[in-house]
C-alpha cells in the first residue's frame, strides 16, 4: 500500500441548502491514528459516508490506499473496515454467525470464517456470548462486536465513528485498550469522536472540523504545545460570580479570567497562580468559593479556541441526542 | 475475491433469518388455503372449477408471498442499518441485489408449489404442463420480488413498505386475469391489464393448468422477462440515487 492511506482533496456535499461538507483537504498516513474532532452536525459522519462508498461527493477526490474511489466507489471496499457510529450487525443471529456472515462478505471460505470469528470473539473477550443472540448483547458487547466485524477481514485502514459513545465506562475503556492494540498492530485508523480526551489519549494527529470546513489539522503534540506550560484554574463559586469576571481582571491584571459558564470562572496564566488572594478576593464581594482546582491545559482548550465550542457543551449535546458515556 | 461466497451466504442467511421463520411458513399454507376456499365457495361449481382457480390462487401466493416478503425484510435492514453492512462489502451492486433477492424468489417458488399441492389431492388427475409451468412460476416470482425491491427503495418506514405494496397488489387481482379474463373487463380499463406482469404471468399458469391462455406463451415469457429487467434496472438507479445520494 502507498505511504498514504487516506488522501481526500476538496470533498464538499451539499444536502438541499445545507452544505454539509466543503472543501475538505487531508491526507492521513498509513499506520496513523487520524483523529476527526467536531461538534454534532460537523460533517464527521458525512465525510466517513463519503470515504467508504456510502454517499457520493458533490465535487472533490478520495484515494484509499492510492485508488481513485470517487470514480469506482466500491474498488477500495476490500481494503476497509468501518465501524459505525451505531451497531449495525444482525440482531437476531448470534455473535458467532454475525462474524462468519460478515467474514463471507469477504470472500472467505467456511473454516477461515469460523477460525478467524473465534480468534476475534476472543480478543475481544466474547467468548462466552458467542452462541448468543446480537439483539440480546449489552452496549459494550454490541460495541465491541460491531469493531470485531469491522476487523473481520484484516483491513489495513479502519474506520472509527464514534466508538465509545453510549458505552459504560469500562466498556469504553476496553474499546479505547483495543483501537491502541490495531494502531499498534499497523492499522491505519481513522477516528470521530466528541470526546477530546479520548481523541487527545489515542490519535497521533487531528483535524478539527466545524460547519463542514477543517479548522485545523496537526500532530497532538504540536496541537497541544501552545498551552502545555501554561497555569489554568476552575474556581466554582455562587453562581452570579461571573459578574466578577471584570473586576478580577482589573485587579489581577498577569491572570486572564473568563466565565465558561455560571458559577465559574476559569483563570489563565503563565506564571503560577495566586490562589489564596484570588479566593479572598472573590469572597470579599460576597462570592463563596466551594472549590479552586488546577487542571492540566489539554487538546480541549486548543479545540475551545479553535472552534469556538465548548467541549462540555459538545458532550451534552451529544448525550442529548442518543449517547451517553 | 470469491463473489460467490458472498452471494450465497446472502441469500442462506436471508433464507434461514425471514423465510424459514414458523409465520411465514404458516402464511405460505393458510394464504393459498383461504384464496382457493373463497374462489371455490364464490363458483359454487365444485371440485371441477378448482382447475379455473388455481392459476389465480398460485399468482397471488407469489405475489403477496414475495412482495411482501422483500419489501419488508429490506426496509427493516435499511431502518435498522444492517443494510449498509451490505454496501460497505466490496461486492457489485448489481450481485448484491440480486443476492438479496434471490431468497425472496426462491421462496415465491416453494409458494407456488403449495396451492399445487393442495389441487392434486381435490382433482384427479391434475394435468399441468411442466414446461410451461416451471418458467412461468419462476418469472412470476422474480417480477414480483423486483416489484417488492422497487417498493422497499421507494419507501423508508416498514408500514409503508406494506401499503404501498398494496397499492400494485390490490388493483393486480382485479385486472390480470386471475380469475376472470382481461376480455370481460370494462374496454377502458383493458389497456391497464396489459401494463401489469402479472397479466402475462396468470395467461401462462392458465395455459399450464387447463390450456387457457390468451397469448402466446413466447409473448407472455418475453414480456415478463422484460418487466423484470425493467423493474431490476429502475430499483438499482434508486438505490445509487436514495441509499449511495
Amino acid at each position: 500500500m502507498n505511504d498514504i492511506a487516506i488522501e481526500v482533496r476538496g470533498l464538499a456535499k451539499r444536502f438541499g441548502d445545507v452544505q454539509a461538507v466543503a472543501e475538505v483537504d487531508f491526507a492521513v498516513r498509513a499506520g496513523e491514528l487520524f483523529g476527526f474532532l467536531g461538534p454534532n452536525g460537523a460533517g464527521k459522519t458525512t465525510t466517513i459516508n463519503m470515504l467508504t462508498g456510502l454517499a457520493r461527493p458533490d465535487a472533490g477526490t478520495v484515494r484509499i490506499g492510492g485508488i481513485d474511489c470517487t470514480r469506482n466507489p466500491r474498488a477500495a471496499q476490500h481494503l476497509i473496515g468501518v465501524v459505525p457510529d451505531e451497531s449495525n450487525l444482525y440482531p437476531e443471529l448470534t455473535g458467532f454467525d454475525n462474524l462468519c456472515f460478515c467474514a463471507a462478505l469477504y470472500g472467505m471460505a467456511g473454516g477461515e470464517r469460523r477460525a478467524r470469528a473465534g480468534e476475534l470473539l476472543e480478543m475481544f473477550d466474547l467468548t462466552a456470548a458467542a452462541g448468543r443472540r446480537f439483539g440480546g448483547y449489552s452496549k459494550g458487547m454490541k460495541r465491541r462486536l460491531t469493531i470485531a466485524a469491522g476487523i473481520i477481514h484484516r483491513p489495513p485502514i479502519l474506520f472509527l465513528d464514534e466508538p465509545t459513545t453510549g458505552i459504560d465506562v469500562a466498556s469504553a475503556r476496553q474499546v479505547r485498550r483495543l483501537i491502541g492494540e490495531l494502531h499498534e498492530h499497523g492499522t491505519t485508523i481513522f477516528l470521530t469522536t466528541h470526546y477530546i480526551d479520548e481523541a487527545e489519549r489515542l490519535c497521533d494527529r487531528i483535524a478539527f472540523i466545524v460547519a463542514g470546513r477543517i479548522v485545523g489539522v496537526d500532530l497532538v503534540a504540536n496541537l497541544v504545545h501552545p498551552v502545555r506550560d501554561k497555569q489554568v484554574m476552575l474556581i466554582a463559586c455562587a453562581p452570579g460570580a461571573q459578574d466578577l469576571v471584570g473586576e478580577l481582571a482589573e485587579a489581577f491584571p498577569a491572570l486572564e479570567c473568563t466565565c465558561p459558564e455560571p458559577g465559574s470562572i476559569r483563570i489563565e496564566a503563565r506564571e503560577p497562580i495566586p490562589v489564596g488572594p484570588l479566593v479572598h478576593f472573590i469572597e470579599a464581594r460576597g462570592a463563596e468559593v466551594s472549590e479552586a482546582r488546577k487542571i492540566r491545559p489539554s487538546l480541549e482548550d486548543i479545540f475551545v479556541r479553535i472552534t469556538g465550542i465548548g467541549a462540555d457543551a459538545m458532550r451534552r449535546e451529544k448525550e442529548k441526542s442518543g449517547g451517553k458515556q | 475475491m470469491k463473489l460467490w461466497i458472498a452471494f450465497w451466504n446472502i441469500v442462506a442467511k436471508d433464507f434461514r433469518t425471514y423465510y424459514l421463520k414458523p409465520p411465514n411458513i404458516s402464511w405460505g399454507l393458510i394464504f393459498p388455503f383461504a384464496w382457493t376456499g373463497m374462489f371455490f365457495i364464490r363458483s359454487g361449481r365444485g371440485l371441477e372449477s378448482i382447475a379455473d382457480i388455481l392459476p389465480g390462487v398460485i399468482a397471488l401466493s407469489i405475489l403477496f408471498g414475495t412482495t411482501s416478503l422483500l419489501s419488508v425484510t429490506v426496509t427493516f435492514e435499511k431502518k435498522n442499518r444492517s443494510f449498509e453492512r451490505l454496501l460497505l462489502a466490496p461486492i457489485p451492486l448489481e450481485l448484491l441485489m440480486l443476492a438479496k433477492t434471490g431468497g425472496a424468489i426462491l421462496f415465491g417458488v416453494v409458494n407456488a408449489f403449495v396451492p399445487v399441492a393442495m389441487a392434486a389431492f381435490l382433482v384427479n388427475p391434475l394435468r399441468v404442463d411442466w414446461l410451461v409451468f416451471v418458467p412461468a412460476v419462476f418469472l412470476i416470482s422474480v417480477a414480483s420480488t423486483f416489484l417488492g425491491l422497487f417498493i422497499a427503495v421507494a419507501v423508508s418506514e416498514v408500514f409503508e413498505a406494506q401499503t404501498f405494496s398494496n397499492f400494485f397488489r390490490f388493483p393486480m387481482i382485479f385486472l390480470c386475469g386471475l380469475f376472470f379474463p382481461v376480455s370481460a373487463l370494462p374496454v377502458f380499463l383493458r389497456p391497464l391489464a396489459y401494463v401489469l406482469p402479472l397479466t402475462y404471468g396468470a395467461d401462462m399458469l392458465h395455459g399450464a393448468i387447463h390450456g387457457g391462455n390468451v397469448m402466446p406463451f413466447a409473448v407472455d415469457l418475453a414480456a415478463l422477462a422484460g418487466f423484470c429487467v425493467v423493474l431490476f434496472m429502475v430499483s438499482l438507479y434508486n438505490v445509487r440515487r436514495r441509499w449511495i445520494a
